[in-house]
């Protein structure tokens, strides 16, 4: 007697497309409690740490941005291998500002992330016409070259970087404005992809042919797309710029373009909360490596190749399964 | 019916790295004429579509729609003026239902324009249209995940995002290929109701018999040329024809 | 005079040192539509298992070369046969995985430590001759013989064998050339073997003329991804016109200008090629009509 494997949706799923239907409590909290727990939990995590691991928190919530901003670009087909453009942009833009025109950090940020954005977007538009390849190319390319620029030229403070930002007036800001940003952004987003306007950005992905037969113009699509993922990039750069209260060329490390990567795919690609969660994941965990040094790389690029061959849903995904369908082996007849 | 062509197709020439895959394409087409474009394989119907709604560049020539020079014009600005294709390669976006596949084209700007700002249920547009080109509402097959449903509905659902874009011209690639006898003869109505609301329509088929019983013209291409520009079945007799098709002795 | 005459000679040595470090990725990518962004990390491997084999088993230099592009073409068949393969027609699970593969394998040799001058490759002859009045060091003098001869016959292979015909048809059409019989996974199988092999040869010839280190393998990717997008993906004839005019860039800007400012060039380079001509130089962009 030969077995298969069945996949049921539990009685209890209340979806049907994307209307709800709430009829329990027990439905209400099915459905309430994987979103609404874990942003209770994060948000009242601060308070619950002490400064060592509040930091961490606060790096974990800067690579969920950038993870985050990196599957918004990876949905709208365009896959990047610089994510440290962004981080670097807006981090170099709040430094100048900052160190050069003495601006707070609270009108410095928010004009980091929209400058350096633009920036960005200007940099990469003329790879948006051509095929996906390039431009992960030269996405890889800028953040190094732009590293080799400062050096050579020394503006900015060349290597050794510019000092003496102004600090966040305080350490709860901190944590709080961070973590806000990031619950904003994959809320926030997640509403964007799941409106007709997401559903074009995808589409561009899976089929942009047919995106442009209905007379959308893809690349003015891309362009937006490209603009709202550097703005937020650029954005976790800023402040981090303030955090740390310096920028070199340490913020275009290769470090800040592999960890989203390896956290949205770990996590999830295909869904922001993926993302999120694998920042969680990998954050903490390189914490705890760091002992090991460089060794940590080699396990992000590990994990990379393991979770794209072999479990390429990612872990979100794979506990969402579970949670809304059980699996149970069922006879065949043959 | 306006007497000034609608379309107007002059010298157009395209050579891609060496292969010349359309020579000296010309036609004039006026307002609510069905034209067919026929020819073997290979021969550049695709890719004179192409060329008129401007996925591809010409080399030289120039198309002229409504009286404006639209030659080389990006492929989104041709589908805003009023043109509108379908492609023989149907791809849906597979895991979402066939009414939701119709958004995108809803969403476009020339809906936009037309309709005047919001069209107000777009779903309820959707499953309308939908039930024009033959989803049965009551078997509310519109529901179904576009990944479930067979070839015919597939094309179908292509037929149904191009008109969604309230085209003037109307372009559709291959759209028999694929069907079933019984699948063409629920469609042919659908066409003949589109004319009947005065869309003027190029149809690229293989399946000359449905063909014929609905084109006014027929173009017949071979190797990038126009070989013949007439009645069916003037055409079908020209010596030129058969030997495209059939092969000389 | 002599300066001209000196930067001259050097910049078309470097012209043919970028040209070897390309045309392995660009092989690769013009033939299976696979980009190898593990093609630095190869490289490197290559040169450490000679050093390997040169100084911790003790083969003669020769063998240890041969073995060390053998070994390196072997490691680009398993990446190809247990990864990309699974991965194949992903554009973005491609990418992932081969750069994580070449991250993991340059991060591997930095942390064990392989860091330092006495990791180097020793030049094949250790002379020097005056070419019109110009010092040129035998090393140099080899790369240009060698890599031109590898850069011809490969046009050679690629135009005039009935693999390399094969390849080209693969890359042109993969359906045509599939209903011809060639069996595409096998053909992108030898091609990420062959670029590896390449990258294994061009390793082979460069490295002596400094150190082996880590590092070095995102610079040659970066170095190698430059060419192409210049050159224009997936054309022997661009990746090589590319060299030149990076190459004789580059060296100019070394020599009159300073040597921190020769990634501002190719930078530069790139930036205006991808404005004016984006599908570089010699690029066969292909046109929406043939994926239809």
């Amino acid at each position: 007697m030969q077995k298969r494997r069945e996949r049921v949706d539990r009685g209890i799923n209340v979806r049907s497309g994307d209307v709800f239907a709430l009829c329990s409590w027990r439905e209400m909290l099915y459905l309430a409690g994987p979103r609404v727990i874990p942003v209770v939990a994060i948000l009242l995590l601060p308070l619950a740490l002490g400064i060592y691991w509040q930091k961490v928190l606060l790096s974990v919530a800067v690579f969920a941005l950038l993870a985050i901003s990196w599957d918004l670009l990876a949905q709208t087909g365009m896959i990047s291998l610089g994510q440290a453009l962004f981080f670097g942009m807006g981090a170099y833009v709040t430094g100048i500002l900052n160190h050069y025109w003495e601006l707070p950090p609270l009108l410095t940020i928010p004009a980091a992330a929209v400058f350096g954005g633009l920036i960005c977007t200007a940099l990469l538009l003329p790879v948006l016409r051509l095929r996906g390849i390039y431009f992960s190319m030269v996405t890889l390319i800028l953040p190094l070259m732009l590293v080799r620029l400062i050096e050579a030229t020394r503006i900015f403070g060349g290597t050794e970087g510019l000092t003496g930002m102004t600090p966040l007036p305080s350490r709860w800001l901190e944590i709080y404005l961070i973590v806000g940003a990031m619950l904003a952004a994959l809320f926030g987003f997640r509403r964007l992809l799941g409106t007709d306007y997401g559903l074009v950005l995808k589409g561009i992905r899976d089929n942009d042919r047919s995106v442009t037969n209905a007379g959308i113009n893809i690349y003015w699509y891309k362009t937006q797309a490209l603009w709202i993922a550097s703005t937020v990039g650029a954005f976790a750069g800023a402040f981090m710029t303030h955090v740390y209260m310096f920028v070199g060329m340490p913020v275009f490390a290769l470090d800040y373009s592999i960890l989203p990567i390896a956290a949205a795919v770990v996590g999830g690609p295909g869904s922001l909360a993926g993302a999120t969660l694998g920042a969680f994941i990998l954050v903490p965990l390189s914490e705890v490596l760091r002992g090991v040094g460089g060794l940590r790389i080699v396990f992000y690029g590990v994990f990379l190749v393991v979770f794209i061959v072999a479990l390429p849903e990612g872990i979100f995904h794979y506990v969402q399964r579970k949670y809304n369908q059980f699996e149970r082996w069922v006879e065949v007849d043959t | 019916m306006k007497t000034a062509a609608i379309l107007k197709v002059a010298g157009l020439f395209k050579n891609f790295g060496g292969v010349q895959a359309i020579s000296d394409l010309h036609f004039d087409m006026a307002e609510g004429e069905l034209l067919g474009l026929i020819g073997p394989n290979g021969s550049g119907k695709t890719t004179a579509v192409n060329l008129i709604t401007g996925f591809v560049k010409p080399s030289t020539g120039a198309v002229f729609f409504k009286g404006l020079d639209i030659t080389g014009l990006a492929a989104h600005r041709t589908v805003r003026l009023g043109i509108a294709r379908t492609f023989q390669m149907v791809k849906p976006f597979y895991q979402l239902p066939a009414y939701k596949n119709m958004i995108i084209p809803l969403y476009s700007p020339r809906v936009k324009k037309l309709v005047g700002g919001k069209y107000g249920d777009r779903d309820a547009v959707a499953l309308d249209l939908l039930e024009e080109v033959g989803f049965e509402r009551d078997a509310r097959v519109a529901y179904k995940v576009a990944g479930a449903l067979p070839q015919g509905y597939l094309k179908r659902l292509e037929l149904a995002k191009a008109i969604a874009l309230q085209p003037d011209l109307l372009i559709l690639d291959e759209l028999f290929s694929g069907l079933s006898l019984a699948e063409v003869a629920s469609i042919l109505p659908i066409i003949e109701k589109l004319r009947r609301d005065g869309k003027t329509i190029i149809m690229i088929e293989h399946r000359l018999k449905e063909l014929f019983r609905i084109a006014d013209r027929v173009i017949v291409l071979n190797y990038g040329q126009k070989i013949a520009d007439g009645k069916a079945a003037d055409v079908m007799e020209s010596a030129a024809v058969k030997s495209a098709y059939l092969g000389t002795e | 005079m002599p300066m001209l005459l000196g930067t001259v000679v050097y910049a078309f040595v470097n012209s043919i040192i970028l040209a070897l470090m390309a045309i392995g990725f660009n092989l690769t990518f013009g033939i299976s539509g696979v980009a190898n962004f593990a093609y630095g990390a190869l490289y490197i491997f290559s040169a450490y298992a000679t050093w390997m084999g040169l100084n911790l088993v003790g083969i003669p230099y020769p063998v240890a070369a041969t073995v060390s592009i053998l070994l390196t073409m072997l490691a680009g068949t398993l990446m190809y046969r247990f990864i990309l393969m699974r991965v194949r027609g992903q554009a973005l699970s491609e990418v992932i995985a081969t750069f994580g593969i070449g991250l993991a394998i340059l991060e591997i040799f930095r942390y064990l430590g392989f860091v330092g001058f006495e990791y180097n490759l020793p030049v094949f002859v250790d002379d020097s001759i005056v070419l019109a009045g110009v010092f040129i060091d035998v090393q140099r003098l080899l790369i240009v013989i060698i890599g031109s001869a590898v850069i011809l016959g490969l046009w050679w292979f690629t135009h005039h064998t009935r693999l390399g015909l094969a390849f080209r048809g693969i890359a042109q059409d993969e359906r045509t050339a599939l209903t011809l019989g060639i069996d595409s996974d096998r053909i992108a199988l030898l091609s990420v073997s062959l670029g590896a092999g390449l990258a294994a040869l061009a390793a082979t010839v460069i490295i002596p003329l400094g150190s082996i280190a880590p590092g070095e393998g995102y610079d040659v990717l970066i170095k190698a991804l430059a060419v192409c997008i210049i050159g224009g993906l997936g054309s022997t004839g661009g990746t090589i016109v590319a060299s030149f005019v990076i190459g004789f860039a580059e060296r100019f800007t070394d020599t009159y200008i300073s040597s921190q400012w020769t990634m501002i060039v190719s930078l530069a380079a790139i930036l205006v090629v991808l404005t004016l001509k984006p599908s570089g130089l010699f690029g066969k962009q292909k046109e929406l009509e043939e994926r239809i």
